[in-house]
């Protein structure tokens, strides 16, 4: 279970998030949806103890990261995946490398295991044969499947994906959908998603919350948000250019 | 009229100051955070296993890729001090101290400062780089997510290297420059071989240098925690990446320089 209790992060004079709130259940599948740049990403990273909040807390299973030693840190870090947005992958390091890269550095498994093991991830990732590449010669939507074979290599409890089908044809897409699915059915994994991708959002989600100025302004079932009556929730799902969240911000730009 | 001039001084004192506050702050952030990777690594240094693999590697980088820009520095240098002190000693009759003075200033000065100076320009800029696209990658963060120290993984290799690789490029740097030397006041100058050889070592005394390679040793960690700092720091982008790099190389050449005139003035009393 994690418990995010109002988290505020300030990035120099930019308020980011502004008390963020929100509670995922064991076995559950939280999609998280907003605009660029509202802190998606930020938000993700916190949870993984990659950024601190300046106010607030983050607790899973009772266990707050932030007050923890560096080690202990690392120990609970491991018990999550998280993809990038830009995958992140080391490119330094082969496909292989990059994919095992937390079982060659904190378990004392032989190579042809850890091998075997990478090989059976980029499989489910619908990869084959490219473990001896280097990252700079895939293309992007590769580049974002062997991110996810990374993050779920070590066979992480809660899995955090950031924007697991941005930049995927929409068949790719919908084998990273399976995928999201399958691992919460046989593996019973927590997974918060955070995607822009409405159809995705639908299919993989328990849960859908919206991030809006820093908050979370809405969260239900993919029916309750579908049916919400909120006009943000309404632009934002019909993906409209008109609405509260436009005139809004053209009100701000005319301030200016 | 004047009412208008007076606003616009205040206003402009005020944007003055403003922008001298904000470089102080930088100024002291930078120092702050240079001094908190220092400690961090020296506490790994300690604790933690070292990645023996990625040190040589480093080493390899930063020591042996650097030999021929070492070689070529030292050497004109070694030539240019035969030179110009004999024109000088000259004027005293005295051109047989050319080989004490080239040997002296050589591993007292020139060669630890002189390496470390390229060194800070090819490696320090490489270190800022390699670190600072790493960052704006979001690859840092990975190696976090990965339950990997950064600082472990990437700064404490390239710590040890730079350390060790400094120490022995200098030597290095201090024998080709000695063969520079040797071979203006040789064959240019007229002086005997044997003469050379011998005045030039006699002239040494252990203290030039050992006290020449301490001084190495400590550019090698100014240099490499200067330039993961920087890269650590880099923001927004290809942009970042290239500030991150200036940085690194512009600091760590203040640091070296300033740092030699703090030692040199600490060896000239004890
Ligand atoms: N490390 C950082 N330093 C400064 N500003 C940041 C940093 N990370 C993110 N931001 C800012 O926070 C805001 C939210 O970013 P992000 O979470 O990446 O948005 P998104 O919702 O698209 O994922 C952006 O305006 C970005 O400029
Ligand atoms: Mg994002």
């Amino acid at each position: 279970m994690i418990q995010i209790q109002n988290i505020h992060k300030w990035f120099g004079t930019q308020h980011v998030l502004r008390g963020v709130d929100l509670t995922i259940k064991e076995g559950e599948t939280v999609v998280i949806i907003g605009r660029s740049g509202c802190g998606k990403s930020v938000l993700l990273k916190h949870i993984m103890a990659i950024l601190e909040p300046d106010e607030g807390d983050i607790k899973i299973d009772g266990h707050s990261m932030f007050s923890m030693l560096p080690d202990e840190q690392d120990q609970c870090r491991l018990q999550l995946g998280m993809l990038f947005q830009g995958a992140a992958l080391f490119d330094s390091l082969t496909v292989l490398e990059n994919v095992g890269f937390s079982l060659f550095e904190h378990t004392n498994l032989s190579e042809e295991v850890i091998s075997q093991k990478v090989l059976e991830k980029l499989r489910m990732v619908g990869l084959m044969g490219i473990e001896d590449l280097m990252p700079a010669s895939l293309s992007g939507g590769m580049k974002k499947r062997v991110g996810l074979a990374r993050a779920i290599c070590n066979e992480p409890k809660i899995i955090l994906y950031d924007e697991p089908t941005t930049g995927l044809d929409p068949i790719n897409a919908d084998v990273i959908n399976e995928l999201i699915l399958s691992m919460q059915k046989q593996l019973k994994v927590v997974s918060i998603v955070v995607t822009h991708d409405m159809t995705s959002a639908y299919k993989v989600a328990d849960r859908i919350a919206m991030l809006y100025e820093g908050r979370i302004i809405g969260i239900g079932t993919p029916d309750e948000i579908r049916n919400s009556s909120d006009p943000i929730i309404q632009q934002f799902i019909t993906g409209s250019a008109r609405g509260p969240i436009t005139d809004k911000q053209q009100k701000e730009t005319e301030s200016l | 009229m004047s009412h208008w001039t007076n606003l616009k001084r205040t206003v402009s004192v005020r944007s003055w100051l403003q922008k001298f506050g904000a470089g102080c702050l930088d100024i002291f952030e930078g120092a702050g955070g240079i001094a908190l990777l220092f400690k961090e690594a020296c506490v790994l240094l300690a604790s933690k296993k070292i990645r023996w693999k990625a040190t040589l590697d480093q080493m390899n980088k930063i020591g042996v890729q650097s030999l021929p820009l070492v070689f070529l520095t030292a050497f004109f240098t070694g030539m240019v001090l035969a030179l110009q002190s004999a024109y000088q000693l000259k004027l005293f009759s005295a051109e047989q101290f050319t080989s004490d003075l080239i040997s002296v200033s050589l591993c007292r000065e020139l060669g630890p400062v002189l390496t470390s100076m390229v060194v800070a320009g090819r490696v320090g800029a490489s270190i800022a780089a390699e670190l600072g696209t790493m960052k704006v990658t979001e690859q840092i963060d990975a190696l976090k997510a990965l339950a990997t120290n950064p600082v472990q993984y990437l700064v404490i290799p390239r710590f040890i290297a730079a350390l060790f690789m400094l120490f022995l490029l200098t030597m290095y740097a201090d024998v080709i420059g000695m063969f520079g030397g040797y071979l203006i006041s040789v064959f240019k100058l007229g002086m005997s071989s044997h003469m050379y050889i011998k005045r030039g070592i006699d002239a040494l005394v252990v203290k030039d240098v050992v006290t020449g390679l301490i001084k190495a040793f400590f550019f090698g960690g100014i240099i490499s925690i200067v330039g993961c700092y920087f890269g650590f720091t880099a923001r927004g982008g290809a942009e970042g990446v290239g500030r991150a790099t200036t940085l690194a190389v512009v600091v760590s050449l203040i640091m070296v320089i300033a740092s030699d005139a703090l030692f040199s003035a600490i060896f000239y009393f004890f």
